[in-house]
């Protein structure tokens, strides 16, 4: 060939458009419609953090774009700890879990101490300088399924049983419990419950055996009514169960909030009053509404077309983290998705159903949607664990 | 690539995981359905509910409209007083809360910036007065009794005050021009109740929640045309209620101006010579009882003969109406609804009842000749009349022998009525009446308008009573029972009383139908019922309903809405009838009549005077006087209440009344300058271009009897003797001894 041209020669290594299309490359392994669902609802999450604080003053400062350009500032860390962590390689972490999963209890630990910050009702924050906040919960939730998924899929990868011993589910329980019962001291009711349907879903993908998932859920149930009966709530949480009970109940007062919520939602109809025109959004009769009860604007504003857009995308989340679950051959990948899943099924059905008015309230985010900081990063190293499991998973052909 | 793993995945796991995607997906299909049955199923209930949620009202109150007299002078109207108000909304913008702005407006105002602060609070449960109770959309009045210097310094230093106004505003003033109170007549206003304003909220003119509504009287009638419209601005709000735009805006139209056909000169006039007379009696003693006369209360009606137009009102006890302008103090309520007080509200003249006495028997004289006597033949005056071993007597037992009914009104005859009433009751059957009974005395009653409202512009009129047959069997069916349990044969007076009226207190008796004849017994009539028959009788025989407004001027004077006076009936006799009845009531002021020592020297040749005296007999009290006189121009019906005889006790102030309003001296000569209305108001007040109406001055009445010796300039004196020269004229119940 004249002038050392190489046209058509197949060389695998040069290029790197050549080695994002490889057919064992990352590229072509990454999950396209997670990655995709993931980030519409983040983009629509910042229009929606957007038209709640826009003119919420005593939040923005007078800068209407405050919480806009934080929600995609949030946004872009979080995709770059999800590259992060597919870089590393959920692999590569299980060697770290004990050392992350020491850390995270020590935040929480934290957070009972004087650095601790309490919102609304829950002590659940540690103020940092320069106006920043973490909530070590939302990161707990990830060690959790980390440290659970490591024990119980250990010996079973290992290939010497084929589901985890008694042993190995008591140990993994244990460990579970530690940070959750510091959790439920701050008091932040919404994570423990995050936190018991982990578990459960981990329990449900190890294999464990019968008794234990049906023994966690007695237990559970067991739980709730013991502390209910031994007062352990505080008020306002029972009143929160009461308003939930009985929207009607006190409508300027604990029922407040429900109240306002279905008003908005229910008054967008199909097609929503159009962005930044709700009525409800812009009078911020709702409150709260760019982080817990960020979905009533899309009730309000986008109707149920984009309300039940946001439905149908956290749909395609978790489909394809299904998918990742039940294709990966590991059983510690399939823990660590099946966790997941249970994480962000149960935190939007429990943040959508509040709005609703068919769940109690709970100060829980929409994952990827609502605004704050903790809960995008969290969410975003989930996604980045669930591209890992399925890019490093063997390939079978 | 394919879906199923090939190793390390065991059967239990694979299930679960499949058990994991159903349970996810279900509760994301929960979510989804419970968002389509939210939005597109209840979406338009919740709409609503939102559309409601961010719109508040900001109410501008109208001012009221006057209430004008004959001549325009205001009997209410509103003074302006200069009212500092704060805006809670713009107070609440501010960094401090408005606190800054407020102590500078306590200094301006010389008042304690802990006062001011107090009053802009809202109330709740837990808040102490004072604070404000009203919309926290409103302007909240801080003080009512600014300076025009202090309004003057907010408003220069506006920059100083964000969110204060200074502004005139309207307060209902009761004037009492000359003196006239008019207190029952005007009625009050009185704060709207929660009920009021939850009715009223979508309605075209909701109330504030400081509005005031009328209550009582002409206040009350006429509020939907005084109260006016009020301005309706509907501002977007987001949820602390910041304001965020203004979605709509219906000016506030002021009320409109009632004239009224009341001459505050004449009511000025009745309402003194009514106390007056009131207090005059009160030093007589009574010769049945032996104590002083009461005198515990009084009306008198002024009405123009020929239309019912109510020239002047007057009712004792009164009260001074200013009392309810910003609103009354529990003390003063109760003052006036305690039994101690007599109950100052009540408008004797269209609430009060009493039995009619003989002012009546010009119903009966009616009767009679619709019963086919003829009203000019003689019936037997004796000095008294029996039925069994009952005896009913005469006044003063005289008797004048055979008389026409006209006579019979002249000496105010009960003979001659008693037996025409009991043949009337024997004619229709005695206790158990015929089929075809024509009950004449009983409907002349009814056809004369006694016993219904007579329908005037004033709320809670009061019926009176004809007590006929049908009424006789419904109240002794209400009373029966306990008159059954109470009654004993032999037993004390009421024991025996109750026995009897158990037996057959539902039957018509003999001595119901004499009693009945001259105004006793169970009859109960009113001021203004009397005041709308004798004024029939000088109309020749229309019967008006009684009217208060004469016409509604809108507020800018462009449209005058009048009241015309409604016909409610014709009186049941014909014209020579009425010819024969008016010529019975003129004999009454004439020597002989019983009317006739309260008369002397009155102008009978040029002013005809008409009248009728009663005196009624009320169980346990002392009498009640009745006058009712009438001139072809003006009716004056007065009544006191143990007060002795009609004449005795009304009679001078009518006369005096009826001086002032025609300008005569107490020896009859006419001064026409004097005349306060010689003859009825016709013109309405005249409307300037601008819509105001200018009022004539009232001069306060003066009730030194003028005498002719007194009367200024070029008139020739003239004795103290009537026109006709009838010195005779001047009487005395001594002398005649006729029931008065």
């Amino acid at each position: 060939m004249a002038g050392g041209f190489s046209v058509s020669r197949y060389t695998p290594d040069e290029g790197p458009w050549a080695k994002l299309t490889a057919r064992d490359s990352l590229a072509r392994r990454l999950d396209w419609p997670l990655l995709g669902a993931a980030l519409a609802l983040s983009f629509l999450g910042s229009l929606l953090v957007w038209s709640a604080t826009r003119n919420r003053d005593h939040l923005t400062q007078g800068d209407p774009y405050f919480f806009l350009l934080r929600h995609a500032l949030n946004t872009g860390i979080g995709l770059a700890l999800m590259i992060g962590t597919i870089w590393l390689g959920h692999r590569t972490l299980r060697g770290a879990v004990p050392v992350l999963y020491g850390i995270s209890v020590l935040l929480v630990l934290a957070v009972l101490t004087p650095l601790g910050t309490t919102v609304n009702g829950a002590h659940a924050w540690i103020k940092l300088p320069a106006g920043f906040s973490i909530q070590p919960s939302e990161f707990t939730k990830i060690t959790i399924i980390l440290v659970m998924a490591m024990l119980l899929a250990a010996r079973v990868d290992a290939g010497d049983q084929a589901h985890p011993d008694h042993r190995t589910v008591a140990k993994a329980l244990g460990l579970a419990a530690v940070p959750m019962a510091i959790v439920m001291l701050m008091p932040d009711l919404g994570s423990v419950m995050v936190m018991a349907v982990i578990v459960l879903g981990v329990l449900l993908a190890s294999g464990a055996s019968n008794r234990w998932v049906f023994g966690l859920i007695g237990a559970g149930a067991g739980g709730a009514v013991a502390i209910w009966q031994l007062g352990l709530l505080d008020d306002y949480q029972i009143a929160r169960f009461a308003a939930f009970a009985n929207p009607a109940l006190d409508p300027a007062g604990v029922g407040y909030n429900t109240n306002q919520a279905r008003i908005a939602i229910g008054s967008g109809g199909l097609t929503g009053t159009g962005l930044f025109e709700g009525t409800q959004t812009t009078g911020q009769f709702v409150p709260e509404q760019q982080t817990d009860f960020v979905f009533t604007v899309a009730g309000e504003e986008l109707g149920f077309l984009g309300a039940g857009l946001i439905i149908v995308l956290l749909g395609v989340v978790l489909w394809r983290a299904c998918r990742i679950a039940r294709e990966t051959t590991e059983l510690y990948g399939t823990v660590v998705a099946a966790g997941i899943i249970a994480w962000f099924a149960f935190q939007s059905f429990e943040n959508i159903g509040m709005t609703l008015g068919i769940m109690p309230v709970a100060g829980l985010p929409l994952p990827f949607v609502s605004y704050g900081g903790s809960s995008m990063f969290a969410v975003w190293v989930a996604v980045g664990l669930l591209q890992s499991i399925r890019v490093q998973r063997p390939m079978s052909a | 690539m394919s879906n199923i793993p090939e190793t390390g995945r065991t059967q239990r796991v694979q299930i679960r995981l499949i058990v994991i995607q159903v349970l996810v997906f279900s509760l994301l299909l929960t979510l989804g359905g419970r968002l389509w049955y939210l939005q597109i199923r209840n979406g338009d209930e919740y709409t609503a509910e939102a559309a409601g949620n961010g719109v508040q009202q900001v109410v501008q109150p109208a001012v009221r409209g006057s209430i004008l007299d004959a001549r325009g002078v205001p009997l209410a109207d509103n003074e302006t007083r200069l009212v500092v108000s704060a805006s809670r909304t713009e107070l609440l913008k501010m960094k401090d809360d408005g606190v800054g702005v407020l102590t500078r407006l306590a200094d301006v105002l010389d008042m304690k910036v802990q006062d001011v602060r107090d009053k802009v609070r809202l109330c709740d449960s837990k808040t102490p007065q004072p604070c404000w109770n009203g919309s926290p959309y409103q302007p909240i009045p801080v003080t009512d009794e600014a300076t025009t210097q202090q309004a003057l310094q907010i408003r220069e230093r506006a920059e100083d005050f964000p969110g204060i106004t200074a502004e005139p505003t309207a307060v209902r003033r009761y004037a009492a021009p000359g003196k006239a109170r008019t207190a029952q007549v005007l009625g009050y206003l009185s704060p709207v109740t929660d009920d009021e304003i939850q009715k009223a909220q979508d309605g075209p003119s909701p109330y504030l929640r400081s509005d005031q509504v009328g209550r009582s009287g002409i206040e009350r009638t006429y509020d939907k045309e005084l109260r006016g419209k009020a301005g309706v601005t509907r501002y977007e709000v987001d949820n602390l209620g910041r304001v965020m735009g203004e979605a709509e805006n219906d000016p506030a139209v002021a009320g409109s101006t009632l004239v009224t056909s009341l001459d505050a000169r004449v009511q000025a006039v009745a309402e003194y010579e009514l106390a007056a007379a009131m207090k005059q009696v009160r030093n007589e003693t009574d010769k049945i009882t032996g104590r002083k006369y009461e005198a515990d209360s009084g009306a008198v009606v002024v009405m123009e003969s020929k239309t019912g137009r109510i020239v002047s009102m007057a009712s004792q006890p009164d009260y001074d109406p200013n009392d309810w302008v910003g609103g009354i103090s529990g003390k003063q309520y109760a003052k006036l609804t305690s039994k101690k007080s007599n109950y100052p509200l009540l408008n004797r003249g269209i609430q009060g009842q009493a039995p009619a006495g003989s002012i009546f028997k010009v119903v009966s004289a009616s009767a009679a000749v619709r019963g086919g006597h003829a009203f000019n033949d003689r019936y037997e005056c004796s000095s008294s009349y029996s039925l069994g071993n009952q005896t009913f007597a005469n006044f003063e037992s005289q008797g004048h022998g055979p008389i026409t009914l006209g006579d019979a009104l002249k000496y105010s005859c009960n003979t001659v009525f008693y037996r025409l009433g009991h043949e009337e009751w024997v004619k229709d059957g005695g206790i158990k009446p015929k089929k075809d009974a024509k009950n004449w005395f009983y409907t002349t009653a009814r056809d004369f308008g006694l016993g219904s409202e007579t329908g005037i512009d004033l709320p809670n009129e009061v019926k009176g009573r004809i007590p006929d047959r049908q009424w006789k069997q419904d109240f002794w069916e209400a009373n029966k029972d306990a008159w059954c349990k109470e009654g004993k044969k032999g037993g004390t007076y009421v024991q025996q009383i109750a026995y009897e009226s158990c037996l057959e207190g539902n039957q018509l008796k003999a001595y119901d139908s004499i009693n009945y004849s001259i105004g006793q017994g169970d009859v109960l009539v009113t001021p203004i019922q009397m005041a709308t028959a004798y004024a029939a009788i000088s109309n020749g025989g229309t019967l008006h309903e009684p009217t208060v407004g004469k016409a509604v001027i809108s507020p800018d004077g462009k449209t005058v809405q009048e009241i015309e006076p409604k016909v409610s009936g014709k009186l049941p006799v014909n014209a020579q009838t009425i010819k024969d009845l008016d010529k019975g009531l003129r004999s009454v002021v004439e020597p002989g009549g019983t009317a006739a020592w309260r008369f002397g020297g009155w102008p009978q040749d040029k002013i005809p005077m008409r009248a009728k005296t009663g005196t009624a007999q009320v169980y346990g009290k002392q009498t009640t006087g009745w006058f009712a006189t009438y001139t072809d121009d003006y009716t004056i019906v007065m009544t006191i209440s143990q007060g002795g005889t009609g004449s005795g006790s009304a009679g001078p102030a009518v006369r005096k009344i009826y001086d002032a309003l025609y300008g005569l001296d107490s020896a009859g000569n006419q001064d026409k300058k004097r005349a306060l209305l010689p003859e009825p108001q016709k013109a309405l007040p005249k409307v300037q271009p601008d819509g105001s109406i200018p009022a004539p001055k009232v001069k306060p009445y003066d009730p030194t009897p003028v005498t002719p010796e007194e009367q200024p300039g070029g008139q020739e004196p003239q004795l103290p003797l009537p026109p006709g020269g009838q010195p005779g004229l001047t009487g005395s119940p001594a002398s005649t001894g006729r029931q008065p």
